[in-house]
């Protein structure tokens, strides 16, 4: 499968901090690729370069076979992006702002139309098209920025952790819009801090700071992870944990939701240990082995690279 | 049984817009209360009844035993605040932000310093306290915001999505802050999009334009709401399959959940033919059981079933 977006040897530094160091990314057509790091590992930097917002150090990337220092105007001309805090016009009506739209990315008037009337429709918007931007709820500005950034029908479409401070209904119904136009033939390059969102991408790449430390698909990271995890539910997780991480065989212990999760060497040796301690503590506790989450991988990755 | 936030028949109009529809709830000292809702659904607006800053159109509050219509001075010198938008100075160090919080609390001089330290060590942030503000990164600037709203010891904190944006490992460590304070006594109101955080609290407040749905502890909630079946799929098709599912008569809803679809079915639906369905579509099923409904489950079954009234 051809490679759509191919980041090459890329360098940006501020000053003493190097927020992308020698970054290779490549991403294959019409898939949904997740960038996945801590804050500050250089996920919007990124995103800014691709865009030729920034100029990088060093390196290069291609967009659709286009060198982003050399061509960057004709590969606008074909990317959507949305930043983080994305900018709709708040006193504007929605169907003003997606002419607004329109009229910046020079939409030809004869299929202006349509495509609003399609975006509407698209994003569930259609009954609420003359409504204020300001008006309109958290979710339902997020489809309509979206949907502000799809008026030219871009092939590549860069999204900078667009479901930050959405509710979950609302992010389930974004991502069915984005499997939707991935089925319609886009790529899309997506940061987030969101765990079971990336479980979603077809690839993911794990940036800390600056560097990729593992890209692949999201099952694949989950396998390549090599450590056994248990997990304790009990009426009192944090007095577990604290116990927990006293151990010599607990590598890690961490509250996961409802459950606590503990990585060690020896999960059955670790279990008998762990409930015994536990009784003697008065903490009533069940232990199973479970297989590990993206969210368990991740916390554990970051944590080593920060151990370094 | 104390109270540090008792509310009764809470409403708040604005003009014709009813932001807050007679909201009752109870949180007890020392407890985490976790306010859930969509966006716009009003649990800022409660907040900002809390602390004094808009007054209630009827009903009543108490904080720590003061009124909020008539005794809010008295609860603001109590009450610590933080904001998503994490109102610090970014271009003052990590220092001067804390100086500048102890002065608007008026934190006695001879208590600043070692009130500081506590926040340092307490907040991770000893060793940057030298540091401009806007260099430090979200998970940092977060819980230096919450060290700024506790630099007066307040009972009780207000936290309106103190995560959003904030990587997972940040997130743990901010919540481990939380439970520490919790443990000495401060009752915390947190409101959340993430049902993970959710999770920790002791009780939790599912408001809804306007309106309290649910009230209960995150256990019960999910023992309790969902009065059909959770079914997990993964699939080689979720987009095609869960256009599928939704024609079958057992199915009410099926939504994308993680990396494959949560399913809600009638009571004792038969998982074989779900699968067979998708089968038969040339879809293949990698794996298909009943769950135990999460938090999200509840959130979504809660937000539908009020739409379709």
């Amino acid at each position: 499968m051809e490679h759509e977006i191919i980041i090459s040897s890329l360098t940006k530094k501020f000053g003493d901090i190097t927020a992308v160091d020698n970054l290779n990314i490549k991403i294959k057509e019409n898939t949904i690729f997740g960038l996945v790091g801590p804050d500050g590992a250089g996920k919007t930097t990124t995103m800014r370069i691709l865009l030729s917002l920034l100029t990088p150090d060093s390196g290069t990337a291609e967009i659709g076979g286009r060198d982003i220092l050399k061509e960057s105007e004709e590969i606008k001309q074909h990317i959507g992006y949305m930043p983080q805090r994305f900018s709709l016009y708040g006193d504007l009506t929605v169907l003003e702002n997606l002419e607004f739209y329109a009229e910046i990315y020079q939409v030809p008037k004869k299929e202006k139309k349509e495509k609003i009337e399609d975006l509407l429709r698209f994003s569930n918007l259609t009954n609420h098209s003359y409504k204020l931007a300001d008006q309109l709820s958290g979710g339902m500005k997020q489809k309509l920025a979206l949907s502000c950034n799809l008026i030219h029908t871009p092939k590549y479409l860069l999204l900078d952790e667009p479901t930050i401070g959405v509710d979950p209904v609302a992010r389930r119904e974004f991502w069915k819009i984005l499997f939707e136009l991935k089925e319609g033939g886009t790529t899309i390059f997506v940061s987030t801090p969101y765990m079971d969102e990336a479980e979603r991408c077809d690839e993911i790449g794990l940036m800390n700071n600056g560097k990729i430390v593992k890209t692949d698909t999201p099952a694949n990271i989950i396998n390549s992870f090599n450590k056994p995890i248990i997990c304790v539910t009990s009426e009192n997780n944090h007095l577990a944990r604290d116990i927990a991480l006293k151990e010599e065989y607990v590598t890690d212990s961490y509250l996961f939701g409802e459950e606590l999760h503990i990585v060690v060497d020896d999960s059955d040796n670790a279990i008998k240990k762990l409930l015994k301690k536990f009784d003697t503590n008065y903490i009533k506790a069940s232990i199973n082995k479970i297989s590990p989450s993206l969210e368990d991988v991740f916390v554990n990755i970051i944590k080593s690279e920060k151990r370094r | 049984m104390e109270y540090a936030i008792e509310i009764e028949n809470l409403t708040k109009r604005f003009d014709n817009f009813i932001a807050v529809n007679n909201v009752n709830f109870k949180v007890k000292k020392g407890d985490v209360f976790g306010f859930l809702g969509p966006n716009g659904s009003g649990k800022t607006t409660v907040i900002r009844m809390l602390m004094g800053l808009i007054s209630p159109t009827s009903g009543t509050g108490k904080v720590l035993g003061y009124d909020i219509s008539k005794e809010s001075e008295k609860i603001r010198s109590k009450i610590g605040y933080m904001s998503q938008k994490f109102s610090l100075y970014d271009d003052l160090t990590v220092d001067e932000n804390l100086d500048f919080y102890a002065g608007v609390y008026c934190v006695p001089k001879d208590k600043i310093n070692k009130k500081k330290k506590e926040i340092l060590e307490m907040a991770d942030l000893v060793g940057k306290e030298d540091m401009i503000t806007s260099n430090l990164s979200g998970g940092w600037k977060q819980r230096l915001a919450l060290g700024c709203s506790i630099i007066h010891e307040p009972d009780i904190l207000l936290l309106d999505e103190p995560t959003g944006g904030v990587d997972p490992i940040a997130r743990r460590q901010f919540w481990d802050v939380i439970y520490d304070l919790s443990k000495k006594g401060v009752t915390i109101l947190v409101t959340t999009h993430y049902m993970d955080e959710a999770e920790h609290c002791n009780s939790i407040g599912f408001l809804y334009y306007g309106n309290i749905l649910s009230l209960d502890t995150p256990n019960c909630m999910k023992e309790k709401i969902i009065d059909g079946d959770i079914v997990e799929i993964k699939s080689s098709n979720t987009l095609k399959s869960i256009e599928l599912l939704k024609l079958k008569n057992t199915v009410r809803d099926a939504s994308v959940y993680g990396a494959g679809i949560h399913v809600m079915t009638e009571p004792n639906t038969d998982l074989n033919e779900l699968k067979e369905c998708l089968i038969q579509n040339h879809i293949q099923v990698i794996s298909i059981k009943k769950v135990k409904p999460s938090l999200e489950d509840v959130f979504v079954f809660l937000v539908e079933k009020e739409n379709r009234k």
